[in-house]
Parts: C-alpha cells; sequence; structure tokens
C-alpha cells in the first residue's frame, strides 16, 4: 500500500477477537480512494512485472501441451490415454470432478457468505469467483474430450442430430450436462454483474483512449446511480439466492454419475453431501494457494487480511472434518450393510493395490486440516500454504480412489484389473494448469481482483458516526438532519 | 394552455443548454442528510451517485422497491415448465424410450434438469431484468461529461437534481444544494 508503510507489520495481524467490537476488515490507515489505488493500481501498472511475464510464459507454453494432447488424442483415437476395461473412467473423470469441485468454493463465497452476512467475503469474492470460472472451463474440457467421438459430442445436448433419437434424460450424465452448464453460465453472469461497478471506476480513471473505450464498452455506462444500485443490489441478492441452491445441485448431481450406478464403492446415498463438503475443501485450499501469492506480489496485505486467510482455515477445519466423517461413514456402512462386495471394496481400497493412494488422501485431507487448530499454524502464512497445497493433492487423489480403485475391482475376480495413466493423461492433466494459469494471470493483470464496491461497504468511514441516535446498529431507520428528524 | 407550453418551450429550451446541477460531498453522514434535503424540496428527476451501496438511502430518497423478484419469479416459473415440457417432449412424447421397464414419463427421474433450467432462466432475467429496468447500457449519457461524477466511482457521493424536473429552478436548486455544505456544486451541460 502506498499510503504507509510502517516499520512494524503488526498492525497487519487482525486475528484478535475483541467482543466489545467488529474486527476491522481493511487493516492500516485506508480510506476509500487509497482502495481505489491499491486495486486499481494492478491492472493500471504502466509497465507489467517480468515475474508476471515468466509465470505468463510458463503458462501458456503448458496450455500448448494441453491443446497439443487434446489435438493428439482426437486425430489418433482414446487409446493413447491408460484406459483399459474394467477401467474405463480414468484421469479425465478425476479431473473433471476435481476441477469442477475447486469451483465451489467461489460461489461458496460469493453466494452463501453473502447470504449469511459473512462481510469478510468482501475482500476475496471477485479473486474466487474468477477462479470458480477458470476452474469450470478446465473442468469442461475432461467429459469433452472423453466422449471418444469428439465430433458428435453436440449429441449430448438435446438438438435433432441423425440418428433422429433424443439423449436419454434419466441418465444422470445429462443430468451433469445441464448442471454444469448452468453453474458455467450463472457463475459467470454473477462474477461479470458484480465487476460492473469496479469497471465504471477504472473507466472513470482511464488515462488512454484505449483504456477508457474498454473498460467503458464492459461497465454499461454504470453512472453509479442509487436508481440503479437498489435494482442492481435486489438482483445480485436473488443471484445469491439462484446460485446457493445451485452450487449444492451441481456437485450432487456429479455425484449422482457413480452413486446411480451399481459399482460397489459408488452405490452409496451418501455421495452427495459427502461430494459437496469436499468441493468446498478443496476449492478454498485452492483460492488460499493463490491468494497467498497474489497478495504479497500486489501488496493487498491490508484488504485481504490476516483474517481472511484465517477464516479460510477454518472453513477447511470444518469441511476437512466432514469429508473424514465421510471416509469413516463408508467404512461403516460396508461393514453394516453385511454386503460382502461392499465390504470387499473399502478393506480393497485401503489394503489393496490402491493403498498407496488412499492413504495419500487421508493423511492429506483428514490430517493435514488438523493442524488447523491451532491459532500458531493457521495464521503463519506458509505453513497455510504448504497445507493448502497438501489439500489441494489429497483432493484430487480422493477423487482417483473413488473413480480407479472401484472400477479395478468389481464383482468377479477375473475381470479385475490394474489402471496406470499414460504419459498423455499427465501431460493432459498438467496442461489443464497451464490453462488455468493462464486465465487466472489475465484476469490479475487486466480487470479489479478485488471488488472495489464491496469492500468499501464494509469500512468503517462507510457508517454513520453517529449510530447511537438511529436507535439501532443497522442504520435503517430515520435519517436525521440538523433541523431534527425527518421521516424516512 | 398557452402558458404550459410557454414552460414547456423554457423547458425544452434549458435542456438544451444544460443537463442540470450536480453536488458532492465526502462524508456519509452529511450526504444522507443532505438527500433528505432534497426529497423533501419535492423533486422528482433527481438522484444520487455512490461508489457503493450506501444503506439508508434507498429510504432518504424514498425509492420505492423493485419489481425485478416478479420477473424472476415468472422467469423461473417459465425455466422449470421449460424444462419439465423438453424432457416430456423428447422422452416420452416425440420418441418414447422404454428404459429399464419405467414409466416412459416419470417426474422423478425429470427434477434435476427441471431444477437447472429453473435456476438458469432465473439467473438470466435476474441480470437482464436489471439492465433493462435500469436502461443499461447507456454508454452516453450527459452525467458522464461531468468532472464531478469521476470521482462518484471512487470516494465521493453526488446528488445530481436535472433540469429538466418541473420545480427546477436554476438559481434557487443551486443555492439549495450550496446550503447543503456539499464540496462542489457543478453545472453539467447537456
Amino acid at each position: 500500500m502506498s499510503t504507509s508503510i510502517p516499520v512494524s507489520r503488526a498492525y497487519l495481524d487482525n486475528t484478535t477477537d475483541d467482543p466489545t467490537r467488529r474486527a476491522p476488515l481493511v487493516v492500516g490507515d485506508n480510506d476509500f480512494h487509497s482502495v481505489t489505488e491499491a486495486v486499481c493500481g494492478i491492472p493500471e501498472m504502466p509497465k507489467t512485472p517480468p515475474a508476471w511475464w515468466i509465470a505468463f510464459f510458463i503458462s501458456l507454453s503448458l496450455t500448448g501441451v494441453l491443446f497439443a494432447m487434446i489435438t493428439y488424442l482426437i486425430t489418433t483415437g482414446v487409446g493413447v490415454w491408460g484406459l483399459q476395461v474394467p477401467v474405463a473412467w480414468g484421469w479425465a473423470i478425476v479431473n473433471f470432478v476435481f476441477w469442477v469441485g475447486i469451483g465451489h468454493a467461489g460461489t461458496l463465497i460469493s453466494a452463501i457468505l453473502f447470504l449469511l452476512r459473512q462481510r469478510w467475503r468482501t475482500s476475496i469474492n471477485r479473486f474466487a469467483e474468477g477462479m470458480t470460472i477458470f476452474a469450470v472451463v478446465c473442468a469442461g474440457i475432461f467429459p469433452g474430450i472423453h466422449v471418444g467421438r469428439v465430433w458428435v459430442a453436440y449429441w449430448l445436448a438435446p438438438i435433432p442430430n441423425q440418428m433422429s433419437m433424443w439423449p436419454n434424460f434419466r441418465s444422470p450424465l445429462l443430468w451433469d450436462v445441464f448442471a454444469v452448464g448452468t453453474y458455467a453460465t450463472v457463475s459467470l453472469l454473477f462474477w461479470y454483474m458484480g465487476m460492473i461497478p469496479d469497471l465504471a471506476t477504472l473507466r472513470d480513471r482511464a488515462k488512454t483512449k484505449v483504456r477508457w473505450f474498454i473498460y467503458g464498452i464492459l461497465s454499461l455506462g454504470w453512472r453509479s446511480s442509487n436508481r440503479h444500485w437498489h435494482r442492481f443490489e435486489m438482483a445480485y441478492l436473488l443471484l445469491a439466492a439462484l446460485a446457493t441452491p445451485l452450487v449444492l445441485s451441481v456437485h450432487s448431481v456429479v455425484s449422482f454419475d457413480f452413486a446411480v450406478s451399481i459399482v460397489p464403492g459408488w452405490h452409496t446415498t451418501i455421495f452427495p453431501p459427502y461430494f459437496v463438503a469436499g468441493a468446498i475443501f478443496s476449492g478454498f485450499a485452492m483460492v488460499v494457494t493463490l491468494v497467498i501469492p497474489t497478495r504479497k506480489f500486489f501488496h493487498l496485505e491490508e484488504i485481504i487480511t490476516l483474517r481472511h486467510l484465517e477464516s479460510m482455515s477454518k472453513i477447511m477445519l470444518a469441511t476437512g472434518m466432514m469429508v473424514g466423517l465421510a471416509y469413516s461413514t463408508e467404512f461403516f456402512i460396508a461393514w453394516y450393510s453385511g454386503n460382502s462386495y461392499e465390504a470387499f471394496t473399502f478393506l480393497n481400497r485401503a489394503f489393496g493395490p490402491y493403498a498407496w493412494a488412499y492413504w495419500i488422501m487421508v493423511s492429506c485431507n483428514v490430517l493435514v486440516p488438523q493442524i488447523f487448530w491451532f491459532k500458531k499454524l493457521r495464521t503463519n502464512i506458509v505453513v497455510l500454504w504448504c497445507a493448502s497445497i497438501l489439500i489441494n493433492v489429497g483432493m484430487w487423489f480422493e477423487r482417483f480412489v473413488i473413480v480407479v480403485s472401484s472400477l479395478s475391482r468389481d464383482y468377479l475376480p477375473s475381470s479385475w484389473g490394474y489402471y496406470r495413466p499414460s504419459i498423455v493423461d499427465i501431460m493432459t492433466f498438467v496442461g489443464s494448469f497451464g490453462l488455468f494459469m493462464t486465465l487466472f494471470l489475465l484476469f490479475v493483470r487486466f480487470l479489479p481482483i478485488v471488488g472495489m464496491a464491496e469492500v468499501k461497504g464494509v469500512m468503517p468511514q462507510a457508517h454513520l458516526k453517529d449510530v447511537a441516535v438511529m436507535g439501532h446498529g443497522d442504520y435503517h431507520g430515520d435519517i436525521l438532519t440538523e433541523k431534527g428528524k425527518v421521516k424516512a | 394552455m398557452s402558458a404550459d407550453t410557454t414552460t414547456r418551450a423554457a423547458v425544452a429550451e434549458k435542456e438544451t443548454t444544460f443537463y442540470g446541477l450536480v453536488a458532492s460531498f465526502d462524508k456519509i453522514d452529511e450526504f444522507l442528510a443532505a438527500v433528505a434535503e432534497v426529497r423533501d424540496a419535492g423533486f422528482s428527476r433527481w438522484d444520487t451517485h455512490t461508489p457503493f451501496v450506501v444503506h439508508g438511502l434507498d429510504a432518504a430518497m424514498g425509492i420505492k422497491p423493485t419489481k425485478l423478484p416478479f420477473v424472476v419469479f415468472g422467469a423461473g416459473l417459465t425455466g422449470c415448465a421449460a424444462g419439465i415440457g423438453l424432457q416430456w417432449f423428447t422422452n416420452a412424447f416425440d420418441y418414447p424410450f422404454m428404459i429399464s421397464g419405467k414409466p416412459i414419463f416419470s417426474l422423478p427421474a425429470n427434477i434435476p434438469v427441471a431444477f437447472e433450467m429453473t435456476i438458469l432462466f432465473s439467473a438470466i432475467s435476474a441480470l437482464l431484468g436489471m439492465l433493462v429496468f435500469n436502461r443499461l447500457p447507456q454508454l452516453s449519457h450527459p452525467l458522464h461529461s461531468s468532472r464531478l461524477m469521476k470521482r462518484a466511482t471512487d470516494d465521493r457521493f453526488l446528488i445530481s437534481i436535472e433540469a429538466a424536473d418541473p420545480t427546477f429552478d436554476p438559481i434557487k436548486t443551486r443555492e439549495l444544494l450550496e446550503s447543503l455544505g456539499p464540496l462542489q456544486v457543478e453545472a453539467v451541460e447537456a
């Protein structure tokens, strides 16, 4: 922050809870203008930092790898992957579930925390929503290329085709098309709508004709009118209220892809809540992984504070425990159901050929978050960042365990197998990170990564000085004038 | 009749010369009090411009709740009907699918898609409805040429009163705005 660079950085710690007052969500000597400066300063940098170029070059190269792998796959056939019966769903489906799950934290932060009036969401929601969209883009690629004959992927949509047949709406795979499609659309709308006032800020600060023109078009001529804000706020509330059941439905529908089948280890009613908790868990881990270096690099520590990181670590602890509970419930039911196939599947997961993957999953997802019980550890940025990486790894392995270990050994021992990914599988997955990071870096460089209009609204300056006169803290009551009370 | 025509002509002339007056504030308390004063002065074609949603401002301006929720509700119902209709038409009517001896048309299996379509239609209508009610996008507007407006997206709180307002008077209205303790008052050209 340009406004103040004190010697001691102790003021950045706002994690102490004092019941007599609300903890500040923006620390340091900041007012509305300094927030604008700090956030707009990033897209307005006269020179792109070399570190950005290096990161962008690496990401763009990996994106190239992704598209090269996809081209190779399409021109050669799915045989280039490690898929073999009995494991016909391999890394593509694992990666799909992984990326969709990552996206869920963005919607949780922007919609569910909004409805729950968690005001700390404002500093990170734009960032997390952006991440959601980029993750959904990566997720959408995998089932698309997994269908085999990519050129007839439009058979997924209910449009007349050469077979004169319609898609089967009783299939969860088709529900998935609708769920993920709706999710991508709504996330994009929500992200864009929230950004309109901030794009107008960039327009009003534009020094060049090009910036003025582009941000001017994108901000749709927004003139901060309160008559507009009134409808904007209602639309935002409605979108939050719509996105909340939507985000819960998306990963539930993804879990139906598995739960509706009769494969032991997949056919369980616990899947929808278990998948949703896991999705939020992994998504928050990804937000933390990205936000820690970003806030440091762009000096946003006063806006995305330690308290924000601490709150996210608490959510990871809670969702990590839910995921742990789901793992143990699965084992309990495998025993309690008395179904020998079910019991075998779970013993096989923990002690069979994929035991290594199972224990990576348990260590990363159940043991690692336990460190968040300790305030010293969860407010230590290095520890938090490393833990978030491990959780990302663990959540990828969770999907791997569910998809691969269940398929590799089902009912008939004669048709058991051991799945190994091919180099093309691996490079495609690595390449998807390139695409994700490329989009993310472009977002960071050209768009407002913090919702300025929302952060300003939760700053102390945005509140009436003499709240006591208003009768109650939320000042929705009468408006005072010097002459006395004016009826609202 | 003739008096009315004259007033209209005068108003029309005023509109061609200038759009109205803009006053800027930097303190929420002073701003809200000033807004209430302007509201009570009986203006109808006026607005406030703030960098973020200021709570209590809707009441201070006397804005009526928007009809947007009804539009979104209607769109949601349409989406739900479209979702169920699509599944009935494709799987039960146009090309009936008999799968695993299940009923040709059964609602439970159609709920997920109907739900997603409900959300999709409502969400799109929420954004489009907001834009339509706000008459956005409107890339050209006299207020965009105001210097004070540049900071309404940053750290200033503005009141704008249009010259087209019937109670607008170039001198009296400026006096009113100046009496409210603004940082600055600016005339905006049309």
